[in-house]
């Protein structure tokens, strides 16, 4: 379980490491050197070296859950803008059924240009543009909460290990935030007061991603004592 | 005309013949750009934004296989003594293009199909050298935008001036000298992405010439690693 991590910062180009590993996200091979692509945080575990990028755009990826806008449709699909280099497209059939007819049913009724979706990305390859889709639990049009833009690269760092940050985040200020893998956060909440602090949260996480011992931070800045078990923020 | 260097071997602007220019380099300087970065190279004044990857217009230049890298190199009517016409000149369509080859070999577009990076450079202030420090700070720029780079690329010019190779030559020495010679590199590579040379060297001075510039590179290498790590990890240790 506690294998050895080894952390290090660095830029594009950095030798992370030389040897046989695996490699994952943000490196590639020269020789038997290993090196960086992108600035950030590189980590060795359990024989794979990645890199955790600090900036970059976010790039689509099966089953993730996103938060989209609806940017247009044509008489068989919506286009969302998606907060990456890509366009995300919702086949009306998605919403519809099978038994969609393009003569019949009017997509403007059921999501409208600006419309907030929450969807799961269906299928996503290098020859396609992302393919979303919005049956499931959960998804579908976001009818109320504040919006909040983050970069796409902190996202991790918002949901913590096990989701300990975001469980603190919703404890304290009894919000609901829903977390789009793209960057984009819809943040909800009965009272104004944790709206704002929910919000103030969110955003201090963006500007400290990359620090240490972030959760005890935002935990005093929301007022949660110090030192508390996470396993009683659970319950 | 000026005399360009001294019995003492001191350039006309105080250098010593293997000293470059003071260089500083800000990361992040402008907000609507998704990277960007400003570089003072001794009297130069650079601003570089970088946009995407995102959508290519027009469509007809996308490549289905890989993101396609734009560059535009432009100087402001004010950069230079007299009013610069905006327009593009030959010049700067040729600076240009040799800037998108010499970053095109550093960055990895082949996850980004159908998009583009476009890179904008904008000369605020020219004093020689300009294509290298623009090629430092477009660098640093497609960093700051998270592109995948195989390594950072690093320019700085040499050349030769009163029968001397010296390091990082400034406005007056490339008008008056005898040869420039702008050098982009990378450093953990150690592999040239640019080389041009404006005038005559014999082989050995040539060979002088590139490892002096390559000298100069790894200079500025350090200067904008030091820059990256300043806006990215001023606090706190991994």
């Amino acid at each position: 379980m506690m294998e050895i991590v080894k952390r290090k910062y660095v830029i594009p180009g950095d030798v992370i490491t030389t040897g046989p590993y695996r490699l994952e996200q943000n490196v590639y091979q020269d020789g038997d050197r290993i090196i960086s692509t992108s600035i950030g945080i590189s980590e060795i575990y359990e024989n794979a070296v990645r890199v955790i990028p600090l900036s970059g755009m976010y790039i689509p990826k099966t089953n993730d859950l996103i938060i989209g806008k609806v940017i247009g449709h044509s008489s068989l699909s919506w286009e969302f803008d998606i907060n990456s280099c890509f366009i995300g497209f919702l086949p009306a059939q998605d919403v519809f059924g099978r038994d969609y007819s393009p003569t019949k049913d009017e997509l403007k009724a059921r999501l409208d240009k600006g419309d907030l979706v929450a969807a799961r990305v269906a299928n996503f390859d290098r020859s396609r543009d992302p393919l979303l889709t919005i049956q499931d639990r959960d998804l579908g049009k976001i009818e109320s909460g504040e919006l909040i833009k983050i970069a796409p690269s902190k996202i991790p760092r918002l949901i913590g290990k096990r989701g300990s940050m975001i469980q603190t985040i919703e404890m304290a200020t009894k919000a609901i935030v829903t977390i789009g893998q793209n960057g984009l956060i819809v943040v909800s909440c009965e009272d104004p007061v944790g709206l704002l602090k929910a919000i103030e949260a969110v955003k201090m996480v963006d500007a400290q991603a990359h620090t240490p011992n972030l959760t005890e931070r935002v935990k005093s800045m929301l007022g949660v004592e110090l030192g508390e078990n996470n396993d009683t923020i659970n319950e | 005309m000026t005399q360009l260097m001294n019995e003492n071997g001191i350039r006309c602007d105080g250098r010593r013949i293997d000293q470059i220019r003071n260089v500083s380099i800000k990361v992040g300087v402008l907000k609507n750009a998704d990277g960007s970065a400003y570089i003072e190279f001794g009297k130069n004044k650079i601003l570089a934004g970088v946009f995407g990857p995102r959508d290519v217009h027009p469509k007809h230049m996308a490549d289905q296989d890989s993101g396609i890298l734009r560059c535009r190199y432009h100087m402001s009517p004010f950069s230079v003594t007299e009013r610069k016409n905006p327009a593009p000149s030959r010049r700067e369509i040729e600076i240009s293009k040799v800037i998108k080859e010499a970053l095109q070999s550093a960055v990895i577009l082949k996850d980004f199909p159908r998009t583009v990076v476009d890179v904008f450079i904008e000369i605020l202030q020219a004093d020689g050298g300009s294509r290298c420090a623009a090629l430092d700070a477009a660098s640093v720029a497609l960093v700051d935008a998270g592109i995948p780079m195989r390594d950072m690329v690093s320019a700085c010019a040499a050349g030769k001036v009163a029968d001397k190779i010296v390091l990082d030559v400034n406005d007056e020495e490339d008008k008056e000298g005898q040869a420039d010679m702008p050098v982009a590199y990378m450093p953990n590579l150690g592999k040239i992405t640019l080389m041009q040379l404006d005038g005559i060297l014999t082989p050995d001075e040539y060979k002088k010439c590139l490892e002096t510039a390559i000298g100069g590179c790894k200079q500025v290498y350090e200067i904008q690693k030091k820059a990256l790590m300043e806006k990215y990890f001023k606090n706190g240790e991994a």
